[in-house]
């Protein structure tokens, strides 16, 4: 291990080892880097790969994927913050470099929540999706051999056998013959996601799959890879936390102290005490199980969880840029219980309006209302005993007991606050948990209702809200393209008379606080949040300061692990 | 066949598994050749007592003990489950979440109250020669695919008992496909989509996938027989009606028309074919294919799978040779080259496999009066004596396929090249 800054520039590869070593301007991940670098490039190529994958996410909401707006999007903010996404003349290496080691970071940041990893996955994917759409035919038979997929092309004689047959069951295929297509043989169930929807030939166990075609299953093999190496306590999670370290960074800033060396050191030592889950292939049922017992393992993560130094950092990352959770509260008390009828048609999404409605119609609502509504209400600032007082009082309208509701109900409410057993404060649900999960049933209000509502109801209920015929065609429209959280948006728009909400929902809360934003003029009521919701850019000295002030606070703790820094040092790989 | 009466039940299982059960090919099955160790004693049976006592989580450690336990607790029904990571029989010793189900049989289940929309002679539990074709088409085009187009070897067809007809699916390398692939694979079987609420279930694409022209060209060998004359699907305005919801309003008028004039289905049908494939041509200029007359064949007499039974690695199964505790048949395997000979009404019943047995007996006792033969030796002869010995037999000849594959592949894995038809001498 290097200390002085330029013995450290030395160890990076020159010339050919370095092209050698990115062959392509894509890649699957399967090696974590292990070269070192600084706490400085460390945040900054994963506030950078946030931001790429926002950007993904965003322009996959905003646009059709695939088509040409979407493609030129994408493409210039690849170049903008400098990730590799196709072949030019200029030096390819650091792009690539920075593509490799940014996303083994932010593995490290998406891994500790099951929301978060469908999240960095889903744009992973639709990331490396564009990189292959661009690759050039004649380089993707070389990024395949390379990436170790075992893809081989039938023989000319064997495609005229199945000429017909081929044509007929692949879609991607057009015209009668297959002239120069090539044709792949792979065993059915590796191609699963075609075969299910009869997309592909099978014969005799196997599946004679286009080139285009190839890319799905691709696709479906790199989330699978990365969907377990996320879950697990995976080699490569913590091989990554190895290969960072901070030998340079006293030099290059003064922020950067003995603090933060020793901060990755500690960090370092608690994952060395880990092992790692081996992989399985990939369609056997044992290898599932396998992923399920380590998802359970993934709980014990315990040097992430755990660990108060990197914590922040990490924490920084994944909260800032794929939204907040909105259980801080900046603002608790600020309402008072006799707003909230009004609030409810004015700044209340959709669905937190109906339930509220079903709420004061019928004096009761069932768990799932009152989980969803509940903790909506604590996060735009009720306190405890203002929510108590809230469902107490609609309830007995009831006719429900008040006894019956101590004895019941407030137990709930306290245990949702994180008064009660294991003092959880659960946090108000996303959208994507409302949508995705536990869908309302007969008696329900619950739910997401341009997901869940019948287009019919979801008609006439934008009517009763008084929006206009244009507006809610275009939000019919919408749901219909199942973009769910867009017509939310439009609903937004059309009820605050904007044209443009200004921001991309993915919360209810962040609903409300967007809505009381533009109602008060950005005073009072408002969240705070920690990040606005368009990733901004910021000098990297301020970054360093937010992280290295929380690292900084932990002094005494600190001064302990200072002993174990040499032991650390000696027994370097 | 004599009518069966349930109350004799109990009289009867006891001498149905004392006497007829057939234990060793059941074992000899459920074994696998013993390659995996434990194999058997990790698989679990559940078993359905009288009074409707169901026990799951049955486990044990040889044939010996199977047919103890069965003779002993004389079950109505049984049920095969999964083979798991322990024995199921000790599986609240287990550490919490360590015990899994690991492999099954990939199965199939075809019910025909599935069918109910679709046919006019039966509902519900009830079956006749008129509608037991659907079963047979059926039959035909899933094991034409599973055999085809995904190379399953190994697959066992067996009637339900009463309405339906299920298929075991035993290759090696099938018992370890996860749930995720098995949903596939009925998803790729699957064209009739839709409960009650949907009148047209099937939606044919311009390109039609072989498997879906192969299926077509089965149904199509069986399709006047069965439709136009068992199930007369054109006889009246009432039946007509149903099958005019299925194709494009602009041409029911004509095809009323038509109906009217005609005397029987089959005359019908030729109007239908017609007069569908007319409008085709005009929408489709260049792409010409009959689909809609496709579409309404698919509609009466596809096979319509239940995804709940073939996805679940730990969902449990009833039993070959089980009984059928409302109709007392036994659950037999059906021979893939008679297929449609199998006539579901002369599978036999508990009481009559009883009954010939019980006469046998009688005579061969008077034969062998000073022969003192072993119990077990009558035992596995029994079954042979009476209706249920040719089912048995479609059994042995899966059990050898499978005995083969099992050489086979022991025979590759150590490098040797003997021919495979030298194992059979």
């Amino acid at each position: 291990m290097e200390f002085s800054g330029r013995k450290w520039r030395k160890l990076r590869l020159a010339g050919d080892q370095r092209n050698a070593s990115y062959p392509h301007c894509l890649q699957f991940y399967l090696q974590p880097p292990s070269e070192n670098i600084s706490l400085i490039e460390f945040e900054n190529l994963a506030i950078d790969r946030v931001k790429l994958l926002k950007s993904v996410e965003n322009l996959g909401v905003s646009y059709v994927k695939g088509t040409e707006q979407y493609q030129s999007k994408l493409e210039s903010e690849l170049r903008k913050l400098k990730f590799s996404y196709r072949e030019n003349l200029e030096d390819e290496y650091e792009p690539r470099r920075r593509d490799h080691i940014s996303h083994f970071i932010l593995r490290l940041a998406y891994c500790q929540s099951e929301e978060l990893r469908r999240w960095f996955i889903q744009q992973e994917m639709d990331l490396l999706r564009f990189r292959f759409s661009i690759l050039p035919k004649d380089k993707i038979q070389d990024f395949l051999k390379d990436s170790q997929l075992q893809f081989e092309a039938i023989s000319d004689e064997e495609k005229t056998l199945r000429e017909q047959e081929i044509v007929a069951s692949s879609p991607s295929l057009s015209g009668l013959k297959l002239g120069f297509e090539s044709i792949y043989k792979i065993p059915f169930a590796d191609a699963l996601d075609l075969f299910r929807g009869r997309k592909v030939y099978l014969e005799d166990g196997f599946a004679y799959v286009p080139l285009k075609d190839i890319v799905a299953i691709i696709l479906n093999e790199f989330r699978a890879k990365l969907s377990k190496a996320l879950a697990g306590r995976s080699p490569t999670v913590w091989r990554t936390a190895r290969s960072i370290t901070t030998p340079t960074v006293r030099s290059s800033s003064p922020r950067m102290s003995a603090h933060h060396m020793v901060a990755i050191v500690g960090f370092l030592k608690r994952y060395t005490t880990h092992t790692g889950c081996g992989w399985n292939s990939l369609y056997s049922h044992r290898e599932e199980v396998a992923k399920s017992a380590s998802v359970l393992t993934a709980r014990s993560l315990p040097a992430v969880q755990s660990d108060e130094r990197l914590q922040p950092l990490l924490n920084h990352l994944s909260h800032s840029y794929t939204g907040q959770d909105y259980s801080t509260q900046g603002n608790v008390g600020k309402i008072s219980l006799d707003q909230i009828d009004l609030l409810s048609t004015k700044s209340f999404p959709p669905c937190m309006r109906q339930l509220h409605k079903a709420l004061r119609e019928n004096h009761h609502l069932r768990h799932g209302g009152r989980m969803q509504y509940g903790l909506f209400l604590k996060g735009i600032g009720l306190t405890l005993e203002q929510a108590l007082q809230f469902w107490k009082q609609e309830f007995i309208k009831g006719k429900m007991d008040p006894d019956k509701f101590d004895k019941g109900y407030s137990y709930n409410i306290r245990h949702s606050f994180g008064k009660e057993g294991k003092r959880t404060d659960y946090t108000p649900f996303s959208c994507l948990k409302i949508i995705l999960s536990n869908p309302p049933s007969q008696g329900d209000y619950h739910g997401c209702p341009f997901r869940h509502s019948d287009p019919e109801l979801l008609k006439q209920k934008l009517q009763s809200y008084k929006i206009s015929p244009g507006g809610i065609s275009q939000i019919l429209d919408l749901v219909k393209g199942t973009h769910y959280q867009v017509a939310c948006q439009k609903y937004f728009e059309m009820i605050h008379n904007v044209d443009d909400c200004g921001f991309s929902l993915n919360h209810p809360n962040q609903f409300f606080c967007e809505s009381q934003r533009i109602l008060n003029g950005g005073k009072d009521i408002k969240k705070e949040p920690i990040q606005p919701e368009t990733p901004q850019p910021k000098p990297s000295v301020q970054k360093t300061k937010d992280a290295s002030s929380a690292l900084a606070s932990l002094n005494s703790s600190l001064e302990m692990d200072m002993e174990g820094l040499e032991d650390y040092f000696s027994e370097d790989s | 066949m004599e009518t069966f009466d349930p109350t004799e039940l109990p009289e009867l299982l006891k001498l149905y598994y004392r006497r007829l059960f057939p234990y060793s090919q059941y074992y000899r099955w459920l074994n696998y050749g013993g390659v995996i160790k434990n194999y058997f004693q990790h698989r679990e049976f559940s078993f359905t007592l009288k009074d409707d006592i169901y026990i799951r989580y049955q486990s044990f450690n040889n044939q010996s003990d199977l047919e103890k336990e069965m003779q002993k607790m004389n079950p109505y029904k049984i049920d095969i489950g999964a083979v798991y990571s322990h024995r199921p029989n000790q599986h609240n010793t287990v550490k919490l979440g360590a015990f899994q189900a690991q492999e099954k049989e990939l199965v199939f289940d075809i019910d025909m109250t599935d069918y109910d929309d679709v046919r006019r002679c039966c509902s519900s539990a009830d079956i006749c020669p008129k509608c037991w074709t659907l079963m047979t088409m059926a039959i035909r085009i899933i094991d034409r695919a599973l055999k085809e187009d995904f190379g399953f070897k190994h697959r066992l067809w067996v009637y339900s008992g009463r309405r339906g007809v299920h298929c075991w699916v035993c290759d090696e390398s099938v018992r370890k496909l996860s749930s995720a692939v098995r949903s596939g694979i009925v998803e790729y079987l699957s064209l009739v989509k839709g409960g009650q609420d949907v009148k047209k279930k099937v939606h044919l694409s311009e390109k039609i996938h072989p498997f879906i022209r192969k299926s077509i060209n089965i149904i199509k060998k069986y399709f006047e027989e069965y439709a136009l004359v068992n199930q007369d699907i054109l006889e009246n305005k009432e039946s007509w009606d149903k099958i005019l919801a299925l194709v494009p309003e602009t041409i029911h008028d004509e095809l009323q028309q038509s109906f009217q004039k005609s005397h029987n289905s089959l005359q019908r049908w030729e109007h239908l074919k017609k007069v569908a494939s007319r409008y085709q041509n005009n929408i489709k200029n260049d792409k010409y294919g009959p689909w809609l007359e496709w579409e309404i064949m698919l509609q009466y007499c596809f096979p319509r799978l239940d995804i709940n039974v073939s996805k679940g690695i730990n969902h449990l199964l009833k039993s070959p040779f089980s009984v059928h505790p409302k109709t007392g048949r036994i659950s037999v395997p059906i021979d893939l080259q008679k297929v449609d000979q199998f006539d579901p009404f002369t599978v036999p019943t508990i009481s009559f496999i009883c009954r010939e047995l019980d006469a046998i007996s009688t005579n061969e006792e008077e034969k062998e009066e000073n022969e003192a033969e072993s119990d077990v030796k009558h035992r596995t002869r029994d079954y042979k004596k009476t209706s249920l010995a040719p089912y048995v037999k479609v059994f042995e000849h899966f059990l050898e396929n499978l005995d083969k594959s099992r050489k086979g592949e022991l025979l590759k894995k150590s490098g040797k090249t003997l021919c495979l038809s030298l194992l059979s001498s």
